[in-house]
């Protein structure tokens, strides 16, 4: 009762600070008013929604709203506890941030008055606990955030991505109403005590974990229905690119989980085996898009799309292990996946903060125009750093310990029954290794090519350090992170309350073992140290350094460039995004993106410069969404003669389709 | 428990110590191999010592990430090198990581290093960092399918469990483990920068990887980084050896005797290794850049090869 009144509470609040936001949106403060409401409410829900998590107790509440008969249930369990917590967490740091960040905001009429009511979405989208409630906060959190993306309607480029948002989103929604529609059955029953009760077809429930799969999935970004998140969420202003990016997919995989782990009961076999495929597929598609990607938000959405097939796959994983009545193990790989959900939370949000940052000081997304920030923007980039190397998972970070818990779930596959999963799980496992280095990859061309070397513009060049309450946020977030990968057992431990209800089984207790190290299963097996990993490296760099400064030498002398003997100065000759991408470009991009280099040589004597240029295709956006987009005009084309008929025509019509309409009436029964 | 923090200690300090050694040793290989009489095994302590010594000269537009680097480099490296099973096993501080978590270090310090190398901002660094993050984005999926195989004999990602069952004779020559053995070692060449993959004693431009990312490092930096890359070559020796050559490694809490006795074979497997190493390296010429994705691709079949194999073999 507590929890979930406690919560509702935090989302009228939300709903109130709309009004605000619309009414005074012009005014000096109105943005302070707002975010800082917002930081109050999401900071009320966090703590509210870790009681829960930590207590374990699940409450519930009714309030006659919505349809008369049924009312809105909505209720707060273990597994809505994290989600919420995860979503309050992201809603308190992008409104920390907004502080600061909305005051550039050139048009915040567009932005005050849907930013809480997102937040609100997003909470009650977690909160529902029926199927109708579900929906409407679903398309309540979709349309919010589709007005969020519209708010610098101004240039074509956002436009466009929000009409492939609004179309994508409405076709989410309904294939998840769809699937409820399936399992609530010919009863109706659309609560979820109800859909849970139920006992129902294998087909059928194949059936509703397709259609949720495709709803929960396209708003997640999975292969190959991601192609409007790259579009759609660096649109939008930075802190909700970071709300976008970090929590709405959050969101959705709370309501594949909900579903497919929760409501539909036992799963068919082959589930697990398409959720690991499309997983890994999505995880490597992902970040070799990211790789080729020039547009540091885009990049950064690219990248999530990794990150949401990282999840995935460790979802499918624990469904194939729960099938198997393998509960710790289960528990291992959906430890893995909540986990992940909550370190792509932290780091996805940071680097979104720092490229927002790195955008209004050097007024530039692209990486060809950045460059050298490090020493006109010191503490973005020091968070920046961090955030790369969590979401790049190495230790010490929290993007490590994920991928690690991921790594042993998947060494467990030995023992499981089908054949298909045992061979299929090492191949996804050797994508899942593939991804993270090319994460690392990816991360060392964004930081390195935006924040080291020369700057590459005069805008570059003049930029200045982020505000206080941006600084704040991103070095809250770059501590969690950091936190996080250090003590990763207590995070472990408040997730198994949530892995007892949906696989009914649990990692071993980690917060008793010496020294919080934290052990999957055994220590014979496998065990692993962030803190003391952390404090090693700290330890033995500074004991080096101060040796090598005391016993050797501590001269330092500044020159140019080395650079081979033949430095050119200028910061057109440093290498480039693209020329950084060229390898990856040339092993993975000539198959995958049918990615081709070309140089165009002028006649000896020509003064005109060489010229490369880079052309690549997305195979998805050409292969399915453009000549479906195709089929949908031509299908509206032939339609639309029936627009110009005679009323003797339409005459006929009717009465034909009445015809046919009764025979086959009378043919039914 | 002080005895078996000592003896943690006596590893950090015995794998610091050898590491410089192990270069030398394999330089010395080669140029009697090529002929020549070489210098001395030990002078990589001499050209450490003296670039210790001299002044650090960094560029003008270089950044603060660019003086902290080769020190991070190291001691990620170095903690890394420590925890691997060399003279004994079941050290007091052998769970703060397993096999993973190990390889993840070393990605910690390839990945400051690249960063390192676009600080400046000059063409050089950027393509040995460009090539480096490939090269080793290829390694990764390559060096996680031979933990697999490796792990499913062991059952067990902890090296010292890894080196302790496989030293059992129950384990008995498998193919599998011949495939690990194999694609292990093209990882390892790749990860060294060593021949075919990249070579470490070229300085021209078009060839190297590696020496084109450090190239703007001077005096005590320069050595740092030189350290790094040698503990990480006797890393990878003490890493092949404990697993595929088990033999000699110390027990957890075993005597004095057994100390020196698992030290001596360690010295001499790393002595064999780098052997082998150099006799390699001298007999094959370094590859196209773009034949690397070949390369690792096969190590990578040979480590998914090895894994069904294992799995066929265990349900018969």
């Amino acid at each position: 009762m507590q929890a979930t009144a406690t919560l509702l509470l935090v989302v009228s609040a939300l709903l109130a600070l709309a009004v605000p936001g619309l009414a005074l949106s012009r005014r000096p403060g109105a943005g302070t008013l707002v975010y800082g409401g917002a930081l109050a409410a999401s900071l009320t829900g966090l703590v509210a929604a870790l009681a829960a998590l930590l207590s374990g107790a699940s409450s519930e509440l009714v309030l006659p709203l919505g349809l008369p008969w049924i009312g809105a249930h909505f209720r707060v369990d273990a597994l809505s506890a994290f989600f919420l917590a995860v979503v309050n967490l992201g809603g308190a740091a992008a409104s920390l941030y907004g502080i600061g960040y909305g005051r550039h905001e050139e048009a915040p009429q567009r932005v005050l008055p849907f930013y809480p009511v997102f937040l609100a979405g997003m909470n009650l989208v977690v909160l529902a606990d029926d199927a109708f409630t579900f929906l409407v906060s679903w398309e309540f959190m979709s349309l919010a955030s589709w007005a969020l993306v519209l708010a610098h309607h101004r240039e074509a480029a956002n436009r466009k991505a929000a009409t492939v948002y609004l179309v994508m989103a409405g076709f989410g929604t309904m294939a998840l109403l769809l699937a409820f529609g399936l399992l609530a059955g010919t009863g109706g029953e659309y609560g979820f005590a109800a859909i849970r009760a139920a006992s129902r077809d294998p087909a059928v429930a194949s059936l509703a974990l397709v259609l949720v799969l495709v709803g929960a999935g396209s708003k997640a970004g999975l292969a190959p229905l991601h192609v409007w998140l790259p579009l759609a969420h660096p649109a939008a202003p930075s802190h909700v690119s970071a709300l976008m990016s970090a929590v709405m997919t959050k969101v959705a995989i709370y309501g594949f989980v909900r579903i497919v782990f929760d409501l539909i009961g036992e799963p068919a076999w082959w589930s697990a085996i398409l959720l690991l495929a499309l997983g890994g597929a999505t995880a490597v598609l992902g970040i070799l898009h990211a790789l080729m990607e020039r547009d540091l938000k885009r990049l950064l959405a690219y990248s999530t799309i990794e990150n949401i097939g990282i999840v995935f796959a460790c979802l499918g994983l624990a469904l194939a292990f729960r099938a198997d009545g393998m509960g710790w193990a289960a528990a291992l790989a959906l430890t893995a996946a909540l986990f992940h959900v909550l370190n792509h939370a932290l780091f996805k949000s940071l680097l979104f903060f720092g490229a927002g940052a790195v955008l209004n000081a050097a007024g530039s997304r692209d990486m060809e125009r950045l460059g050298g920030l490090i020493h006109r923007m010191p503490a973005t980039a020091l968070f920046f750093l961090a955030g790369s190397i969590a979401i790049s998972a190495l230790p010490p970070f929290n993007g490590f310990i994920s991928e690690w818990l991921a790594f042993q779930a998947i060494l467990q596959s030995p023992n499981l029954a089908g054949w298909g999963l045992k061979i299929a799980v090492p191949a996804v496992g050797g994508m899942l290794a593939l991804a993270a280095a090319l994460a690392a990859a990816c991360f060392v061309r964004a930081f390195g090519v935006s924040f080291l070397g020369q700057p590459r513009g005069r805008e570059a060049e003049a930029a200045r350090e982020a505000d206080r309450f941006s600084l704040a946020a991103m070095g809250v977030l770059a501590l969690l992170c950091l936190l996080a990968g250090t003590l990763p057992g207590f995070v472990i431990d408040a997730l198994a309350p949530v892995t007892r209800l949906l696989v009914d089984g649990a990692m071993p207790l980690q917060a008793d073992r010496p020294w919080l190290s934290i052990v999957p299963i055994a220590e014979s097996r496998s065990s692993y140290n962030g803190l003391l990993v952390f404090a090693f490296i700290v330890l033995s760099a500074s004991l080096s350094a101060f040796l090598v400064h005391r016993l050797a030498s501590r001269r330092l002398r500044r020159a140019p460039a080395w650079d081979c003997g033949f430095p050119v100065p200028g910061a057109v000759t440093q290498y480039s995004a693209g020329g950084f991408a060229q390898p990856f470009r040339r092993i993975f991009g000539t198959t995958i993106f049918a990615a081709r280099d070309e140089v165009v040589m002028p006649a000896p004597g020509d003064a005109r410069p060489a010229r490369l240029s880079v052309t690549i295709h997305d195979p998805v956006w050409e292969r399915i969404y453009l000549p479906l987009a195709g089929a949908v005009d031509r299908l509206a084309g032939w339609l639309n003669r029936l627009q110009f008929l005679t009323i003797r025509r339409y005459l006929t019509l009717v009465f034909l389709f009445l015809v046919a309409l009764l025979m086959v009436l009378a043919l039914w029964t | 428990m002080i005895l078996d923090i000592l003896v943690q200690g006596a590893q950090m300090a015995a794998v610091l110590a050898a590491a410089p050694l192990v270069t030398g040793f394999v330089r010395k290989v080669k140029a009697r191999l090529q002929r020549r009489r070489g210098p001395s095994v030990f002078q990589p302590y001499r050209d450490l010592a003296r670039l210790m010594r001299k002044d650090a000269v960094v560029a003008d537009n270089a950044s603060w990430l660019f003086r902290v680097v080769p020190y991070l480099v190291f001691a990620a490296t170095w903690v890394a090198a420590a925890l691997v099973p060399t003279f004994a096993g079941g050290l007091v501080f052998s769970w703060t990581a397993d096999l993973i978590a190990i390889i993840a270090l070393l990605g910690t310090a390839r990945f400051f290093l690249a960063l390192a190398g676009m600080d400046v901002g000059t063409a050089f660094g950027g393509i040995g960092s460009s090539r480096e993050m490939m090269i080793s984005s290829l390694a990764e999926p390559a060096m996680m399918l031979t933990m697999f195989a490796l792990a499913l004999v062991a059952g067990s990602t902890q090296l010292s469990t890894v080196s302790a069952v496989l030293a059992t004779p129950e384990v008995g020559l498998r193919v599998s483990l011949a495939m690990a053995l194999v694609a292990l070692v093209m990882v390892a060449i790749a990860e060294n920068a060593r021949i075919p993959v990249d070579n470490p004693a070229t300085h021209l431009e078009l060839t190297m990887v590696h020496e084109a990312m450090v190239l703007e490092y001077s005096g005590r930096h320069l050595a740092m980084i030189e350290l790094a890359a040698m503990l990480k070559l006797t890393l990878y020796l003490s890493l092949i050896a404990c697993v595929f050559a088990p033999w000699g490694i110390a027990p957890a809490g075993a005597g004095v005797a057994a100390f020196a006795a698992g030290a001596a074979a360690w010295l001499v497997k790393l002595a064999a290794g780098g052997f082998l190493l150099g006799l390699f390296e001298t007999s094959i010429a370094k590859m196209r850049v773009f034949r690397v994705p070949d390369f690792l691709g096969a190590a990578l079949m040979l480590g998914l090869l090895g894994t069904l194999l294992l799995f066929v073999s265990r349900s018969m």
